[in-house]
């Protein structure tokens, strides 16, 4: 079967030629046939099938709903899910099972749609591959000995593999759009504060972002109207009533300039992915858009002050985990001291141990300063270069990440190369805007190659109109890895 | 930037993060690799900037003072992993 959309389900779930339940069966039974995956830490079929079958009796009374209603679809296990498990990918919270819903899995459940289960992510997000989970690596459906990206490597792997049309994840230095890029989808990283982080596992709080991982933009969009919206509960949520994404794909790109950002082409990129993100933009072109060549004279920063300001905001989150209220707690502690740094010595990876030291090194006296408060002005720096650049184009364009997806224990003895893989996603969080990664055709070695669109604050609609122009000139969303159902 | 194993110590006690005698060069070898990476924050001009510590000026939404959530309390003591009588439970702490 060809990717559909999620437009073409609703409207075959509308005309009761196929119910929420056959797709919900349909969907677990693909999970189960990809397991080899690892894509799910969690399927919950009893739970989903319920939720399948009160939504077909509600169609078959005459309800009016929603275009998710009857979808079945996989929330990253970030999210917290009441009375199911949600792990984070971390021994920590392997028995943890939330008192109440994240905002995110309140409004998809309002919307109808079917959560078939959690999905395998990095630990607490920390990672570009998915290996640090502490749940095992999940894999590439395109080539099962790379990885996936990450950190929502699973939601990534388990839409690209045909068994959910979209899965939620959280973007916190690229988690989503980077995962979309190697596995050939589409990710969408909203502005900060349009989607409420309430219930989201906290990493770093001034970067976290939840966001969508689908087929195509136009489905992205749906799931973004569902999702976005004030919520009291997070003091970051911002007010923007009114603004529906998914009506506003109908937009002609002539007028649209594109600043293409020479930095992001440099350095470490591979040349082939360099040269279909060109010929991407060169389709935006024949769609009416213009190109101009600009500067992010800064970018080069963005990667050291990710790794000051993201660990410095973790190791305070992840203060929280002392084997007291929840999560693990050690055995054989002896004093409150040792049940603290036993329990968290246990219980966090690798992975998030380095970048709790290393936060708690940036915050602690004598290196505030130095690290932290200088990596804050940096990240001033960037903004203000994407708000120059800004002034003269109406996007921003580049490769998401600069490589295609690596193998599987390539990186993973080596944090700074892993972080390297980033380069051109964190400034994005660091300035809080919206961008998006859709795909751009295969690399020399087959793999899927992702186009990064950026956009100012708030401009959802004009960033997710010019993805989906370039997806009705292009094919390139509609491949599929071979095996795919 | 250079680390001993002293620092490592001082930084995994803060961090309340017990560690081994044997994972003290790994980690003070690590950290010092992600440590160096930020000696780039040194090259930029930003002695004219102001910190930023939230991608948006914005004011944060006040609310009304009153109560918005129902009492939890045998819901959230439920997920520790000893409580007794309303109380979470910790080893003694005063001899």
């Amino acid at each position: 079967m060809n990717p559909v959309s999620i437009a073409s389900i609703s409207a075959e779930l509308a005309a009761q030629r196929v119910s929420a339940l056959e797709l919900t069966d349909q969907a677990l039974a693909r999970a189960e046939h990809a397991a080899a995956l690892n894509s799910f830490i969690r399927l919950d079929a009893d739970a989903a099938r319920g939720a399948a079958r009160s939504i077909d009796a509600m169609r078959a009374n005459g309800s009016d709903l929603q275009p998710l209603a009857g979808i079945p679809f996989a929330h990253k296990d970030i999210f917290c899910t009441r009375g199911i498990a949600t792990t984070c990918g971390s021994r920590m919270l392997q028995n943890f099972v939330p008192p109440y819903d994240a905002h995110v899995v309140e409004r998809l459940a309002q919307a109808g749609a079917v959560s078939i289960g959690k999905t395998n992510m990095d630990e607490f997000a920390m990672g570009s591959s998915n290996e640090s989970s502490a749940y095992g690596a999940a894999a590439n459906p395109w080539d099962h000995t790379r990885v996936p990206g990450g950190s929502s490597g699973g939601s990534a792997a388990a839409v690209a593999a045909g068994i959910v049309p979209f899965a939620t994840g959280t973007d916190t230095g690229g988690s989503v759009r980077q995962p979309a890029a190697f596995c050939g989808i589409t990710g969408l990283k909203p502005t900060y504060g349009r989607v409420s982080r309430y219930g989201m596992i906290a990493y770093a709080s001034s970067l976290d972002c939840a966001g969508v991982l689908a087929r195509s933009a136009a489905d992205c969009a749906v799931v973004l109207d569902a999702i976005a919206g004030f919520d009291a509960r997070d003091a970051t949520s911002v007010e923007r009533p009114g603004e529906r994404t998914a009506a506003a794909l109908s937009q002609p790109l002539a007028g649209l300039r594109i600043g293409v950002a020479r930095e992001y082409f440099s350095g470490g990129v591979q040349a082939d992915v360099a040269d279909r993100v060109h010929a991407a933009l060169r389709e935006l072109q024949r769609c009416g858009a213009t190109l101009v060549d600009i500067g992010l004279p800064n970018a080069h920063h963005a990667i050291a002050a990710y790794y000051v300001i993201a660990p410095a905001e973790a190791s305070s989150n992840l203060a929280r985990y002392d084997g007291v209220r929840y999560g693990h707690r050690a055995a054989q502690a002896r004093s409150l001291d040792e049940l603290y740094s036993l329990s968290r010595a246990e219980g966090f990876g690798a992975e998030v141990q380095r970048r709790i030291l290393v936060g708690t090194y940036a915050l602690s006296a004598g290196y505030y300063d130095a690290y932290y408060l200088r990596a804050q002005k940096v990240r001033r720096l960037i903004a203000e270069d994407f708000a120059t650049a800004f002034a003269g184009v109406d996007l921003i364009a580049g490769p998401t990440a600069p490589t295609t997806a690596f193998r599987i224990g390539e990186k993973s003895g080596d944090a700074l190369a892993m972080y390297a893989a980033d380069v051109n996603t964190v400034a994005v969080n660091l300035a809080g805007l919206p961008a998006i990664s859709v795909p751009a055709g295969f690399a020399d070695d087959g793999l899927p190659v992702g186009l990064q669109l950026i956009a100012p604050a708030f401009a959802e609609a004009r960033l997710l109109n010019a993805a989906h122009q370039l997806q009705q000139a292009t094919d390139w969303h509609l491949q599929v890895p071979a095996g795919t159902p | 930037m250079s680390l001993d194993h002293a620092a490592v110590r001082h930084i995994a006690r803060l961090a309340r993060l017990a560690i081994a005698d044997d994972q003290l060069e790994s980690l003070r070898s690590d950290l010092e690799r992600v440590l160096h990476l930020f000696d780039d924050l040194a090259a930029a001009n930003v002695n004219h900037l102001a910190p930023l510590a939230h991608p948006h000026d914005q004011t944060l939404a006040l609310r009304d003072d009153i109560v918005s959530e129902d009492d939890r309390s045998a819901q959230l003591l439920a997920l520790a992993a000893t409580a007794q009588g309303g109380y979470f439970l910790v080893p003694k702490v005063i001899e």
